[in-house]
């Protein structure tokens, strides 16, 4: 049985013959100047090349003082406002992801940021799986995993007592990891090194947006800037700056929702201990007693400590290190040494706006939508925002989608979205009961966990941040065949391991950033050639493959170029795989 | 859909009333809730059935004047 793969669009595939060669790889040279970098082609999105950095002294670039000088641009100086097809307002993880998969689909993006250093402190630090799949295509994958700890369990304690413990990626045999942990500035810092690789990226630094006019022809932006004001239009603009949006403000928009009376102390602690790499969760440990807390492991010997505080305690007095030390101390035991990296006490909400899209001006990532951080959902959530919009965005400048596809990141995103805070107000209820019978049932459930396995499922340290699904969305054609499983219209594609060519490869990586099928038949059957179809991939077919996807001879999946499934069918027909298309490109009913 | 039986499904009823009260004997008012909540969760996941459980619950809580 052989599986093939093809790919719709407009990119013609053929490069990755030329790269895997390995006669190019040798002339390429690092683009952002790493002394005696190693670079070697990684994979492929399109018919861009992705290319790897690596260092070979490894030394990190610290991209906390990394600096980014402002620049006068001559837009400053055009007697009326210049006109940019994509301005991303934000350069944070969601704005560069996505800034970079526009300018990878070859869309020239203006990345506009008040600031001109990348993220401070640690921030988010759990990646998901679905987000290492992304980074990816983004072409920071290898780097993000490589410098990043991998996991993928955890442990629930009460008190001194362990629990349970949770396998997050339980069934083997997929290319990435249900997470890596790694500091937001290297995440950071990756992306905004593969985007300054990038000569469709534009990045301004210290612009600041101050006014914003959103009609039916375009975004004007007004810009601050350290020379003055000046503005620009865009055909669209995207918001990508953060959960305090001041774009948001500007239109007169709110992010509402429910705000969790409780506090939290992050402390980040550099010291070599010999904890596993897994999330370990307590709930009412002796040496923080009455309150949970999280210990996580993060690369270079930091580790993120979580303590929850209560609502009564003092934000200001708490990030004292005279007050953190002692807590960390009672943790790590007295005889453990340790440095503090960075402390911040914080409190949540969660928050979404009551819609995403307005006009030509979108929102994504923590401007539009905000939960708490148990489940690592925020900024795995803006990444998926990113990775949704992209290629929806780039079709509807091209002329090759319908402009309301971009009506669909709405309906798609607002669901996830609401999927997110719905499970983070979940988690949040169970770490901090808001009433005396939620913590007396909480009690319960985590006094009989560990002799009672049904109890442990009630049991909630966070429900950890796994792909949306879209079952409802008007992209998917609904299935007409009988299944037994396999991975539904609107599901992010699955990973298995597959067989390119005779050589181990993982079937993520051969879904293009186009449409692609994948058939288990024979090329003849593969008679109907749209434009820009090739088949790059021969004899996927696996055990692996077949079983997670409920494959038979025949069984024919379309993949949308952000690797949601489209359809599905048991047979293969040309027509159908056409209107499927169409259909994911909102152009139904136009044929 | 299934809903809760609210018709006799025990033999012995006096047994049960018998039993329960007697389950609850020597403890506080905070120690019978604790034990009542715990009871609650495994009774629900005996039954399984969500809507059956939602059902009770709406029962329950209908009679709370």
């Amino acid at each position: 049985m052989r599986a093939v793969a093809i790919r719709f669009g407009r990119f013609h595939t053929n490069k990755r013959a030329v790269l895997n060669s390995g006669s190019l790889a040798t002339a390429l040279t690092c683009p952002v100047g790493h002394p005696g970098a190693n670079l070697r082609p990684r994979s492929l999105a399109g018919c861009e090349r992705v290319i790897e950095c690596k260092v070979l002294n490894s030394i990190d670039v610290n991209y906390q003082t990394q600096e980014f000088p402002y620049k006068r641009s001559a837009d400053q100086d055009a007697t009326t406002p210049v006109r940019h097809a994509v301005v991303i307002v934000g350069a944070g993880p969601v704005g560069l992801a996505l800034a970079i998969d526009l300018a990878q689909r070859g869309t020239k993006v203006l990345v506009l940021d008040d600031d001109y250093r990348l993220s401070t402190g640690s921030r988010a630090i759990c990646f998901a799986k679905r987000t290492l799949e992304i980074f990816d295509t983004l072409g920071i994958g290898d780097r993000a995993v490589e410098k990043g700890v991998s996991w993928n369990l955890g442990k629930v304690f009460l008190r001194d007592e362990l629990l349970y413990t949770f396998n997050l990626l339980p069934e083997p045999a997929h290319k990435r990891p249900a997470f890596i942990n790694l500091q937001q500035y290297y995440v950071e810092g990756f992306l905004n090194d593969r985007a300054r690789e990038l000569p469709n990226i534009e990045s301004r630094w210290r612009n600041r947006i101050v006014g914003v006019e959103n009609n039916e022809s375009g975004v004007t932006l007004t810009i601050e800037t350290p020379e003055g004001a000046y503005k620009i239009v865009a055909d669209y603009c995207i918001a990508c700056d953060g959960s305090r949006s001041p774009i948001r403000g500007l239109i007169g928009e709110e992010s509402k929702g429910q705000v969790f009376k409780d506090r939290f102390l992050i402390a980040d602690v550099k010291m070599s201990a010999p904890f596993p790499t897994e999330r370990w969760f307590w709930f009412d440990p002796p040496f923080h007693p009455n309150q949970s807390v999280l210990l996580h492991k993060q690369p270079d010997d930091v580790w993120r400590i979580d303590f929850q505080l209560g609502w009564d305690a003092d934000p200001e007095e708490e990030k004292k290190p005279e007050r953190v030390m002692p807590r960390v101390q009672a943790l790590l035991g007295k005889d453990t040494e340790f440095t503090l990296e960075w402390v911040s006490v914080y409190t949540f909400a969660c928050t979404r706006m009551r819609k995403f899209r307005f006009g030509r001006l979108l929102f994504a990532g923590d401007s539009a939508h905000g939960v708490s951080p148990f489940g690592a959902r925020g900024a795995n959530s803006g990444i998926q925002d990113a990775n949704n919009l992209g290629w929806k965005l780039d079709e509807v400048l091209k002329g090759i989608a319908h402009e309301k596809l971009l009506d669909s990141y709405c309906a798609e995103r607002e669901f996830a979205a609401d999927e997110n805070i719905m499970n983070s107000t979940r988690s949040t209820d169970f770490i901090t009961p808001k009433s005396e019978v939620s913590r007396l049932f909480r009690d319960a459930a985590l006094s009989l966990a560990k002799d009672h396995p049904f109890a442990r499922r009630i049991v909630n340290s966070g429900r950890l941040s796994l792909p949306s699904s879209y079952p409802g969305s008007s992209l998917n054609t609904p299935d007409e065949d009988d299944w037994n499983g396999g991975v539904k219209p609107g599901a992010p594609a699955l990973d298995a391991p597959v067989s390119v060519d005779g050589a181990s490869a993982w079937l993520i990586d051969q879904l293009a950033s186009d449409f692609t099928v994948i058939t288990l038949g024979t090329a003849s059957e593969m008679v109907f050639c749209d434009r820009g179809l090739s088949i790059v991939a021969n004899a996927l077919a696996s055990n692996e493959w077949i079983a997670r996807y409920d494959a038979q001879p025949g069984t024919t999946y379309l993949f949308r170029p952000d690797k949601h499934v489209a359809a599905r069918w048991r047979a293969f027909d040309g027509a159908k795989v056409r209107a499927a298309i169409a259909r994911a490109r909102a152009r139904t009913g136009e044929h | 859909m299934n809903t809760l039986n609210i018709e006799p499904n025990l033999k012995d009823f006096d047994a049960f009333y018998e039993v329960l009260i007697d389950s609850h004997r020597d403890l506080t008012t905070a120690q019978s809730h604790e034990m009542n909540s715990k009871l609650v969760l495994m009774l629900a996941n005996h039954i399984g059935d969500m809507n059956v459980l939602r059902d009770a619950m709406q029962r329950a809580r209908a009679t709370i004047s």
